[in-house]
């Protein structure tokens, strides 16, 4: 705790903070002990002065020097602060563990009072405690005590309700480790640290709520004198020095911002995980995007048709600013899609391929860079500067699917508008014709009662009825391509082959190319004619769907499609795994980047990247040692194939 | 609880009747309690508040009398009934100074309060969307490092000015040193600017910080992404799509922000001497004029619990998801 503490101070914010409240402090302590004297004199030659240079901000109506009583008064300012602060953690304390200690219905009677409290405000919680325990000192500290006690208690139930949930509590409870024992020992510690902070954060509170009431004449008495007590006299003669008024206040303003400054500065250290000081191995930086070596050596097999193409695309990089240089999870990704072509790509988590894919809708929020040497979309250029017809044109024929049905809605606006909005915007419709639109797209999809489910919210829809609202907002347009990134995994299982279905039958109806990203090889295998595999941000093989099967030259095809389970699995085995672990895009090696996992690697493969190259016809592969597979593999993907389909029609 | 709220669910009303009828019957459990501590305020305070008010040399005979006509010599349940019995008729008790109807001395008290407040609410609001949501845009991802920390320390610094310090600067800037504006009162339009802008001022920093990080927080979700997937022009992603999302986040702490405001308005009204409630509570507790306490404690308590209300409604109203998130 203390080293966190002390990170925290070490900060520009919290070194500043700190000093401010401990120069707070020791004046708190000196001042009194010093200046009492000067501060209490009473001179009548020289009453309600202005500055001057013996008395720096002039003097009050006794003829007392106004500084040495600013300064006596942090004494007495700070001391009422800590002890109201301190009365209000205690009691915020009991409170907020007493519900975790008794009954039930004890427990719940207090937290319910406690959350009424908790929503008046301090200041007027304070003033009715005032009322209660008499105007004066010592009534004011338990005022606001009394009043910050509430928070504290909220904050107190809400941190042990969360502690009790944790493992190692119900591990001591299993242990036979007593209510008090468990609360003492194991919660009160793992709680202290935010306690400790907002305490802090409080007493700045408690210092301002004080200079209040003694402002209001209801905190400190006379002869007595605190901040609020000063602010109040020098209210009354502020036309005649202005600084009687003003500097007390400042002086509030200055200690409560150090108690204020300090807690934030603490809980945001505290928010974030401290610093690993010694790494291992520095991380070895890729070259960044704009001036990486384009891979150039091989031309895809679809460059003369470009014509014909949808999408092309060459030495596509995407990168990050990291904190030991940039992270590029797309390093040259080069592939062409023709009209009403489908193709999948895929990978595991982390080869690039969302990023590929949201680099191809020119999606990549700052600060992420994307570089190409050539991106076109039905042949026109999408490197230049974007404009208001490109915009149209992607609207209208460029559609995307995302993962999460769920969150990809605005859960604030009815479907319909979410819907009509792309067809009032790109297509020129005005509302009506454009709500029509959306209900005949809602149709397409196969979504019942269109009219009605149009007025609906997102969150009165099912997640697969979510997903294909997303599609329907797709073809609002008359889309030429449709990029759907896992647009089946956050659904079940029979919902999956429906979104698939319909996937393929928009772009049989209305020959649109589709690109599918997936990490599930079955679910491309059933939609697409070509796959993509990715790995550590490069396309590794470029392949017909129906090679897939047994006809994968990459060794990390083929480590993918064994990994796939079957019909034939033996159940009692464990599931296979590619062995080894994802490049790292922080740090991708030299050579090929499957080298550290592949069981073919040799001196070659960890010295040079090798380039994706056509074998066969549509056939590229990026690998020095390429070879087929053997015969299992086909067997069992046909099989499991063969299986999703009867799924799909039972569905 | 679990079976009121079973039964509205299995009902067929609609949700939003459930809602609402939940929210009223918290509003009412409140009233009690801020009712009943009232009610108990005069009990708790240590000795005899009629004797306090009187002063110790009063004649022991004009305490009884006092205490008679109060109805504080009766037993404390028969006490707590003609309390009640008079809250529902209007009846607030009588001032033990100026022998005013407690009601009375509230209405004329309360416009300026009202007032006050409101204003200085519009106003943080009006500052604090239009800031906060256009920092949120500018500093979106990680953009415009120098601009965020400038505007982040600023209204740091301002938040953590208490309104009426605030206003004792204003006072000498624009009242004393340039004379735009007056020192006190409550007259014209003019007069109204410096309480207004130093209840605002604070309120409108905090707020604005808050809309941003809302702002911020709603520019990175996928529906955000979703919206720029469909090549809406950069207007109607922030003000159609993020805005409104980032209100209802905001909505809630704006909220607790108002009701703190009611209870800022005691001490700024001090500072500029407003006729309001917040300068007669003052002058009550010192003078020890406990019904006058009493009726404006509650009057103060029952403005937050509204405003409450009105907020959590406004929720509902805002983010169609809350009715069903309401457990």
């Amino acid at each position: 705790m203390a080293a966190r503490w002390l990170a925290a101070l070490k900060t520009p914010a919290g070194a500043v903070s700190a000093a401010m409240l401990f120069l707070v402090l020791a004046m708190a302590v000196i001042a009194p002990i010093l200046w009492t004297g000067q501060a209490e004199e009473i001179n009548t030659r020289a009453i309600l002065q202005g500055p001057s240079p013996e008395h720096l901000i002039g003097t009050d109506s006794l003829g007392r020097d106004l500084f040495f009583r600013l300064l006596v008064a942090t004494g007495l300012s700070v001391k009422l602060a800590l002890a109201a602060t301190g009365i209000g953690v205690t009691a915020g304390l009991v409170l907020g563990v007493v519900p975790s200690l008794l009954s039930r219905r004890i427990g719940r009677l207090v937290t319910a009072f406690v959350n009424i409290a908790v929503a008046f405000p301090g200041l007027l919680l304070a003033m009715f405690f005032a009322v209660i325990f008499g105007v004066g000192q010592t009534g004011a500290v338990l005022a606001i005590g009394l009043a910050t006690a509430p928070s504290f208690a909220r904050l107190t139930q809400n941190l042990v309700a969360t502690q009790s949930e944790r493992d190692y509590i119900a591990a001591a409870k299993l242990a036979g480790v007593g209510k008090v024992q468990r609360l003492l020992r194991h919660i009160l510690p793992n709680i202290a640290e935010p306690l400790v902070v907002t305490a802090t954060i409080g007493a700045g509170g408690s210092l301002l709520a004080f200079a209040g009431l003694s402002f209001l004449g209801l905190g400190v008495q006379p002869p007595a004198y605190d901040w609020g007590r000063l602010l109040n006299e020098g209210l009354n003669d502020i036309y005649v020095n202005p600084l009687a008024a003003l500097a007390p206040g400042l002086a509030v303003v200055i200690a409560g911002l150090a108690f204020n400054l300090v807690g934030e500065a603490v809980a945001e250290t505290l928010g974030t995980p401290m610093p690993v000081s010694g790494r291992g191995a520095a991380p070895q930086r890729v070259p960044q995007a704009s001036t990486a070596k384009p891979y150039t050596a091989a031309e895809p097999s679809t460059d003369g048709a470009d014509s014909k193409a949808v999408l092309t695309v060459r030495d596509l990089f995407v990168s990050f600013p990291g904190p030991a240089g940039p992270i590029t999870p797309v390093r040259g990704v080069s592939f062409s899609l023709a009209r009403g072509e489908a193709v999948g790509v895929v990978g595991e988590s982390g080869s690039g391929k969302t990023q590929t894919a949201l680099a191809l809708a020119q999606l990549v929020e700052h600060p992420g860079n994307v570089s190409a040497s050539r991106l076109e979309f039905l042949g026109q250029d999408q490197l230049s500067s974007p404009s208001r017809a490109r915009r149209q044109l992607l609207g209208t024929s460029f559609a995307m699917v995302f993962q999460d049905p769920m969150k990809s809605f605005n859960p604030t606006m009815r479907i319909g508008v979410q819907l009509a909005e792309v067809a009032q915007r790109h297509l020129g419709m005005n509302r009506r014709q454009a709500l029509a639109r959306a209900a005949d797209r809602l149709r397409a999809v196969r979504i019942p009662a269109a009219e009605r489910r149009l007025r609906q919210y997102p969150h009165e829809f099912s997640g697969g009825m979510r997903q294909r609202a997303m599609i329907g907002m797709g073809i609002m347009g008359n889309p030429d391509l449709i990029v759907a990134d896992e647009p089946t995994t956050a659904l079940d299982v029979t919902v999956q082959q429906q979104v698939l279905r319909l996937l393929s039958s928009i772009k049989e109806e209305n020959h649109v190319a589709i690109l599918l990203i997936s990490h599930d090889l079955t679910l491309v295998a059933q939609v697409c004619e070509r796959v993509l595999v990715m790995y550590a941000g490069r396309i590794v093989e470029d392949l017909p769907a129906s090679d897939l099967a047994g006809r994968g030259m990459h060794p990390y095809t083929q480590a993918l499609l064994a990994a796939v389970p079957d019909m034939e699995t033996d159940r009692d085995r464990p599931l296979a795994v590619v062995p080894g672990r994802p490049a790292d895009p922080s740090q991708v090696p030299v050579g090929c980047a499957f080298a550290s996992r592949c069981p073919k690697a040799d001196d070659q493969c960890t010295r040079e990247d090798p380039q994706l190259v056509e074998r066969e016809d549509g056939h590229r592969v990026a690998c020095w040692h390429p070879s087929r597979g053997t015969g299992r593999e086909r067997v069992s993907v046909e099989l499991k194939l063969h299986a999703v389909a009867l799924q799909g029609e039972a569905s | 609880m679990s079976i009121a709220t079973r039964f509205v669910a299995d009902a067929t009303v609609s949700p939003w009747t459930g809602f609402v009828a939940r929210r009223i019957g918290r509003l009412v459990v409140s009233l009690w309690v801020l009712v009943t501590a009232s009610f108990l305020m005069i009990h708790l305070i240590p000795g005899d508040p009629v004797r306090a008010a009187l002063g110790s040399s009063a004649p022991g005979a004009l305490v009884e009398a006092r205490r008679d006509a109060l109805g504080l010599n009766d037993p404390l349940w028969l006490q707590y009934a003609h309390y009640l019995q008079g809250l529902f008729s209007g009846n607030l008790g009588t001032s033990m100074t100026s022998d005013l109807p407690v009601a009375q001395v509230i209405g004329d008290r309360f416009p300026a309060t009202f007032e006050m407040a409101g204003l200085a609410f519009l106003l943080a609001v009006l500052i604090a969307v239009p800031v906060g949501a256009l920092m949120g845009v500018l500093t979106r991802g990680g953009r415009r490092r120098p601009t965020e920390l400038a505007f982040t320390s600023t209204s740091i610094v301002v938040a953590a000015i208490p309104e009426f310090l605030l206003a004792v600067g204003l006072v000498y800037l624009f009242a004393i040193q340039l004379g735009w504006f007056p020192v006190a009162g409550r007259s014209d339009a003019n007069s109204y600017v410096l309480p207004v802008v130093s209840m605002a001022l604070g309120s409108a920093a905090m707020l604005s910080r808050i809309v941003r990080v809302e702002m911020l927080s709603v520019l990175g979700t996928d529906y955000i992404r979703t919206a720029r997937a469909k090549r809406l022009p950069n207007w109607m992603i922030y003000f159609r799509h993020a805005l409104p999302n980032a209100l209802t986040a905001t909505l809630t702490i704006g909220g607790l922000m108002l009701s703190a405001m009611v209870a800022g308005t005691v001490l700024v009204e001090n500072v500029f001497a407003w006729p309001g409630l917040g300068s007669t509570i003052v002058a009550s507790i010192l003078a020890k004029d406990y019904p006058v306490v009493q009726g404006v404690v509650l009057v103060y308590g029952i403005g937050v619990l509204l405003v409450n209300l009105l907020v959590d409604i406004a929720l509902g109203m805002l983010d169609p998801r809350s009715t069903i998130k309401e457990s």
